[in-house]
């Protein structure tokens, strides 16, 4: 396996930072892992591999966070949820591009890739990936 | 072994609760720890406690991490062993737990068992950064979702699945703030009424500023002891008859459930097959109302109503003062405040003093048995207790 890349969340963030949503798959038992583990907590095996995860999902619950911490306050008040992706894994992430007052549980989501910001210094220097109405 | 003592509580201490001006959490702790060596004369604190464990969150607060030797020290117990056990909010639960194992090892006679937390010397945004420490990084801060957040996700999936109303969860805070209001070590002594609950200012939709617990500074400690050795220190020892600790995934999104924490769920189990009792014998109990939400939760994860109907058992009256379930008498997390590392406890404190009749004016008639659920983050830890008085 040594042409996979590792399966790390820092590579997951990479494949985001090409605008694609990536997870691993364990060879053995056929889990699908999102972000990515080097282990699998199902059946122990370490061999993976990547698969392309389809972007389109439903959400199952949100807010609107109106305090933020301190790196969000100029955001705020801004829309985050989980998504449950069309092969049933979910994530979390802002909702984007839709009125608050519109989002509503069971809505179609699909996700969306933030250009990465040449301005960060610090770890981590991953780009954001968010959800956009369909 | 069910329903045998594990252990006995031969004393407790509870620092004032509150915003504490220029007090460290090491002077915050000695407050408490003197309370408890001051209510149980025949214990020698010097000769007699053999190790401390104490729960405390973060050192961001103070820039003091290595919390055991230093309250160890400060509470005068200089060359014990000292030992911080971090768990998130529900650190101080796991500090519980492990001074009892140390004691049920034989190693030791005495223990006692505590925890801490000094927060109000920084921003409310500061905070906001610190307690979101204790969620998952990667996916959950990095996307913007704060801790209130967390749990406004879970009241959101609550409401939608069960019909659980914005005014059920406020109800949770008006009954907690006027449980408060008679503790005189609670960090908020006023009374709220619905309507100011409900048009407090947003802080995570649904969830408002007065469904949200407080930013506090506290200490709490119990002193335990092997059940055979309890009437050497006091004649009314508390027992600890059961005792649960689970854990869940750090992401709640990973989760199966959003309207319910497995890890408190387990916990509870665990204890209440310890004990040999059922929800229907707890006469007090002091829950994790970190969040309103939280604890209509916790109603339904501790079996004292069905799957769904917490927003109803709130609404019933019957976790009132007045009520057959009295919850959260000291004022819960919501009114007598929430220093993170103490809370635990603290809830062990407050069921310490309803088992023992001296709870004063919240003093719930008669209480025998009391549980406490104490919640790591957003239910990635849960530890629970049962207590029976002797």
């Amino acid at each position: 396996m040594s042409e996979e890349a590792p399966f790390t969340i820092e590579q997951f963030y990479k494949y985001v930072e090409q605008g694609k949503l990536m997870g691993g798959r364990c060879k053995k038992c056929g889990t699908i892992y999102l972000p990515p583990r080097p282990l699998c907590t199902k059946c122990f095996s370490k061999d993976f591999e990547w698969v392309e995860i389809s972007p389109k999902g439903k959400l199952l619950t949100y807010t609107i966070i109106h305090v933020a911490p301190v790196q969000f306050q100029s955001m705020a008040p801004y829309a985050v949820g989980i998504v449950q992706l069309e092969n049933g894994l979910k994530i979390p992430g802002m909702i984007r591009d839709v009125e608050h007052e519109k989002i509503e549980i069971g809505m179609e989501l699909q996700v969306g890739f933030e250009k990465p910001s040449a301005t960060a210094s610090q770890w981590p220097q991953w780009p954001r990936y968010y959800f956009k109405p369909v | 072994m069910k329903g045998k003592p594990l252990v006995s509580i031969i004393s407790a201490g509870l620092s004032k609760f509150g915003k504490l001006e220029g007090l460290y959490g090491r002077e915050i702790f000695a407050e408490a720890a003197k309370e408890a060596f001051d209510r149980c004369p025949n214990l020698d604190p010097k000769k007699d406690i053999q190790a401390l464990f104490v729960g405390h969150m973060g050192e961001s607060y103070e820039h003091q991490g290595h919390t055991g030797a230093t309250l160890a020290d400060w509470a005068g117990l200089l060359h014990i062993p000292a030992t911080r056990t971090e768990t998130a909010c529900a650190s101080s639960g796991a500090a519980l737990r492990a001074g009892i194992f140390a004691v049920l090892s034989g190693l030791y006679d005495v223990v006692m068992v505590g925890g801490v937390e000094k927060m109000t010397n920084r921003t409310t945004p500061e905070v906001t950064e610190f307690l979101a420490m204790a969620s998952d990084f990667p996916f959950e801060q990095w996307h913007g979702i704060t801790f209130p957040g967390l749990y406004a996700l879970m009241a959101t999936a609550h409401m939608h699945e069960y019909g659980t109303t914005e005014e059920q969860l406020a109800m949770v805070a008006v009954k907690n703030h006027h449980n408060g209001y008679l503790n005189p070590k609670a960090h908020m002594q006023k009374e709220i009424t619905l309507e100011k609950a409900l048009s407090s200012r947003m802080i995570a939709w649904p969830l408002k500023l007065y469904d949200c617990s407080l930013i506090t500074d506290g200490a709490s400690c119990l002193i335990i002891t092997k059940p055979e050795l309890a009437k050497k220190y006091t004649d009314t020892p508390v027992h600890i008859i059961g005792s649960g600790q689970a854990s869940d995934s750090i992401g709640i999104y990973e989760r199966e459930s959003f309207t319910s924490l497995i890890a408190a769920k387990i916990a509870a189990k665990q204890a209440y097959e310890m004990a040999g009792v059922t929800p229907k014998d707890i006469d007090v109990a002091e829950v994790h109302d970190c969040f309103t939400i939280a604890e209509i939760i916790a109603y339904e994860d501790l079996g004292f109503c069905k799957t769904g109907e917490g927003g109803r058992l709130i609404e019933s009256g019957e976790t009132t003062l007045e009520g057959n379930l009295p919850v959260n008498t000291s004022g819960g997390l919501k009114a007598k405040g929430h220093p993170v590392g103490a809370t635990g406890t603290a809830q062990a404190y407050e069921i310490y003093l309803q088992l023992t009749g001296q709870a004063d004016k919240r003093q719930v008639k008669d209480a025998r048995i009391g549980l406490t659920h104490n919640v790591g983050g957003s239910g990635a830890t849960a530890a629970v207790h049962i207590f029976r008085r002797e």
